[in-house]
């Protein structure tokens, strides 16, 4: 039998196939069109135009944004049958780190950096949006409300993708995508919103330490207790009380999918506008490794900075002097701003939307304890049923190998796994559940495969 | 230290590789021509359509085979010498082996259709099939697949994946007939013309037609008609791999005769997977090839024991079996038949959309249960398993649906509808359906029931 020529096996998938596999309806192109109008119109309000009529030209470039996108989610759902679609995804420039990957890798990282370094030159998006913070501030946006209504439209429009597309025949994810989208739309927006209209303080009840962590921070603790009212009071109450008790209770009977998955915001935005990116986490050992000491390196960080913060305050400032105050101001600007905005969204075209909670979130690193020796949660694998085709580990978000543990036979329970259930719904065998059971036989080594060395 | 050499890095191959390391300081070498490295051969289709890429398939990142020392050579071999021990690989080196075990998996089968060797007329089963694919299905108007079988419908799937128009030819009067009853048969074909796949049932090849280029231009079908195309897929069917043992003293028929330690005539000798043909041990029984990704794990992790030092015959418990229909997933356990035997009957329920369905087949008598067919829905193959191997009746399996179910939260559940066309059928019988839980249950679930009220012992067929 003569061997065939075997070309190198990285080319698979690249080909030129020939087919017109980006075609598309006129439904879409209409769509699609409503979109880019209003995008443009958005990128010329850039210039100040939109002086004149702020209400207009903001109805106009973000309302044709919308019905543009929805309109195509519509389009896109009548024309294709419910189920897993990853068609082309490793083929597609956009989704397959091609050259329109890293210009919106690009466009994203340098809108970060202008929003937290120089929102001067943003100014005129700023005055573009206040009718819309008049409405419910009831004073003029800032570049922090600027970038509210972006990423809360991001995450109601793509959350919108998931439920009439990408996952429609998926409950769970349906599910799951509503909750993210109402703690977006609700907790991370109108409700501080509205505070600050009432003139209370600015507070995200669905944030807690050590995610916010300046929310234990000795400074913000004092400013909100003396704050008039009694609403300060409860908010440091409600803070505390998060991380401390409904934190573990709640990891405890469901994993830590309660949180990164359903509520977080940073979950939120990677869950919708970041799900078309998933699959480009790194699935090595290598990266598992790294990922163990970054997050766990953040989180002595962080619980150092708090715990010196207060026997700083506590002493008046006489042990440590400003030694604290500069580590707090450290950490805000490495992991705060740069980790967790810049390269957490900035670098979703190129790495996955879940860098920041698997390589650097602190709250993960908890909760991932938590999820690991003190839950009930596990993803149960449906006997011998695997055929270790990796559908599983490609679209695992946080670069978890799931097929490792599939073929054996072995419940997954990993720290960094956020539960969003997509290993569950792309496994073409139907092996993976998502499951919140009695810790007996939670860890189910039976078979000695799992005694191979690696 | 004693040298164990593999031919094949397929899941058999690679299967009793890893666990013969387990348990044995043997040397191993593995040798493939098809690739360097270990693979998901299932997987194959999504490269095709672009869901991964070839990284993304093999289960072991590169380093693993080093670092569990598994020796992995890139040549075909030539010849196996069974009486100097020795294995001679095309590349003119020879290794010598104190065992050696035999695990080419297979070849699709060709039923000399006249035509069936020209360009663009293939089968798909390795990497280089697919990579032919790859290349003739560039820029095609229409492709025709051939044959009713698994991979069939995955390749008409891979085939529509870049919106090519496909005809697909299959020979019997349903879908997979040969293994689906008819309602499970005509539920996927309905499903797969939904896809837009223009299937033709009780229509067979006969013969591929050349264009002026050298190429398939047309095939004919048994009922006189011409169809233009471009591609044709060749999927009636695998036989086993055998080229390597066809001029050395081992024993072989349809695949490599292998008794139940997997030991071939010649010892030292064993053989493995899709290659093997098992022979059979009672009178009135059928020497058998077990051809799935599954049995080639079981089979393999069997001969791994006895290549270890602890002789273990192959007892392959409880079949299972999976597949994908385009967006339908299919689960089966235990033994379903496409007819129903004698002593046997069945229960056959298909939810109205005509998207899912259950059949659960019992014997007569005792009621007790023998097999499941699932489409569209998702059971514990610990309960099934643990269902089938302890006879439970069909009664008792109905009130206790619920513990199969293995269906994603929140997802909907059909025990209630299920049980009530059980009790349509059998009116005398008044079943109840068990463990509904309340509230506080649905929070706190126990998780994890097994099997109906009894704890079973682990799974039979456990991989």
């Amino acid at each position: 039998m003569a061997l065939l020529q075997i070309q190198p096996l990285s080319a698979l998938g690249h080909d030129d196939t020939g087919h017109d596999l980006t075609a598309l309806s006129w439904a879409k192109k209409i769509s699609l069109g409503s979109f880019g109008l209003g995008l443009l119109l958005l990128l010329v309000c850039a210039t100040g135009v939109a002086k004149s009529n702020p209400l207009l030209f903001l109805i106009l470039s973000l309302g044709l944004m919308v019905v543009g996108a929805v309109a195509y989610f519509i389009v896109a759902s009548r024309e294709a049958a419910p189920g897993i679609k990853n068609n082309h995804l490793f083929t597609n420039a956009m989704t397959s780190r091609g050259a329109i990957a890293w210009v919106t890798g690009i466009l994203i990282t340098g809108f970060y950096i202008i929003l937290y370094w120089t929102p001067g030159l943003l100014e005129h998006w700023i005055r573009l949006v206040d009718p819309l913070s008049f409405l419910i501030v009831g004073q003029p946006a800032d570049q922090w409300f600027l970038y509210g209504t972006f990423y809360t439209l991001a995450v109601l429009v793509m959350g919108l993708r998931m439920i009439l597309v990408k996952y429609r025949h998926n409950n769970y994810h349906i599910a799951r995508t509503l909750s993210i989208m109402f703690f977006q739309l609700g907790f991370a927006f109108l409700i501080p919103s509205l505070l600050k209209r009432l003139n209370q303080p600015d507070f995200y009840f669905s944030y807690f330490w050590p995610l916010k962590y300046n929310y234990l921070f000795p400074n913000d603790v004092h400013a909100l207790i003396s704050h008039p009212g009694r609403l300060g009071v409860f908010m440091v109450f409600w803070g505390a009380m998060m991380t401390l008790i409904a934190t573990p209770i709640l990891t405890y009977l469901f994993g830590k999918r309660w949180y990164c998955s359903w509520v977080c915001g940073c979950g939120g935005l990677a869950n919708t506008l970041g799900d078309p990116w998933r699959h480009l986490s790194d699935k090595s050992l290598g990266a598992w490794k790294i990922e163990r000491w970054m997050i766990h390196a953040v989180l002595v960080f962080i619980t150092v900075t708090t715990a010196l913060l207060w026997i700083n305050s506590a002493t008046s400032g006489h042990i440590l002097g400003s030694i604290s105050n500069a580590l707090g101001k450290i950490y805000g600007f490495l992991i705060g701003a740069i980790f967790s905005g810049v390269i957490g969204v900035g670098f979703y075209p190129l790495m996955g939307a879940r860098v920041w909670c698997r390589f650097g979130c602190p709250m993960a690193a908890i909760l991932g304890m938590l999820q690991k020796y003190f839950s009930r949660f596990r993803i149960t694998t449906n006997g011998g049923q695997c055929m270790s085709c990796g559908n599983c580990s490609t679209y695992c978000e946080m670069g978890i190998d799931v097929r490792w543990y599939a073929e054996r036979g072995q419940n997954i329970i990993r720290a960094s796994c956020v539960g969003c259930g997509i290993c569950s719904a792309v496994c073409p065998r139907g092996v993976l559940k998502l499951e919140n059971g009695s810790r007996k036989g939670r860890y189910n080594l039976t078979l000695d495969d799992a005694l191979i060395e690696h | 230290m004693a040298h164990l050499v593999i031919i094949g890095n397929g899941i058999t191959g690679i299967t009793t590789a890893r666990h013969v390391r387990k348990r044995a300081d043997l040397q191993i070498t593995v040798i493939s021509a098809e690739t360097e490295y270990f693979y998901s051969r299932p997987a194959l289709m999504y490269i095709y359509m672009g869901h991964m890429r070839y990284q993304d398939i093999k289960p072991y990142e590169d380093w693993f085979w080093q670092k569990n020392r598994i020796d992995l050579i890139r040549s075909y071999v030539t010849a196996i010498d069974t009486d100097s021990k020795t294995v001679h690989l095309e590349t003119g080196r020879s290794l010598a082996y104190d065992k050696l075990v035999i695990a080419t998996g297979s070849q699709s089968n060709k039923f000399g259709w006249p035509g069936q060797d020209l360009p663009g007329v293939q089968g798909l089963y390795g990497m280089q099939d697919l990579e032919l694919m790859q290349r003739d299905t560039a820029g095609i108007n229409r492709a025709v697949v051939v044959g009713g079988g698994l991979i069939g419908v995955e390749m008409a799937e891979m085939l529509c994946s870049r919106k090519i128009p496909v005809t697909f030819l299959v020979r019997e009067k349903f879908y997979w007939d040969n293994i689906l009853p008819e309602g499970e048969a005509s539920l996927v074909a309905r499903h797969v013309r939904s896809h837009g796949i223009d299937l033709r049932l009780q229509t067979e090849l006969q013969e591929i037609l050349p264009g002026k280029n050298g190429r398939v231009r047309a095939v004919v079908t048994n009922k006189g008609e011409e169809i233009n195309c471009e591609f044709v897929g060749l999927t009636a069917g695998v036989h086993p791999n055998i080229q390597v043992v066809k001029n050395s003293k081992i024993a072989f028929g349809k695949g490599v005769l292998v008794d139940e330690y997997f030991e071939t005539n010649i010892a030292d000798i064993y053989a493995a997977g899709d290659c093997a043909e098992i022979k059979a041990t009672a009178a009135g029984e059928k020497n058998r090839l077990e051809q799935l990704w599954y049995t080639g794990r079981l089979q393999a992790m069997a001969l791994a024991k006895t290549l270890g030092g602890e002789r273990t015959k192959y007892e392959r418990g409880v079949w299972f079996n999976s597949a994908k229909f385009f967006d339908i997933e299919y689960q089966t356990y235990g033994l379903v038949s496409n007819e129903p035997r004698a002593g046997e009957r069945s229960f056959y329920w298909e939810h109205a959309q005509g998207q899912r369905c259950l059949r659960i087949v019992y014997e007569a008598e005792s009621g007790a249960v023998i097999g499941f067919n699932l489409l569209g829905m998702r059971f514990r193959h610990e309960v099934c398993d643990y269902w089938i191997r302890e006879k439970r009746a069909i009664d008792e399996v109905m009130e206790n649906l619920r513990e199969a179910n293995f269906a994603p939260e929140f997802f909907k559940t059909f025990e209630p509808e299920i049980l009530a066309a059980y009790q349509r059928q059998n009116p005398n019988k008044r079943l109840q359906l068990k463990h509904r839980r309340n509230f506080f249950e649905q929070i706190f679930p126990k998780g994890f029931s097994r099997g109906a009220s009894t704890n079973p012992a682990t799974l039979s067929a456990r991989p």
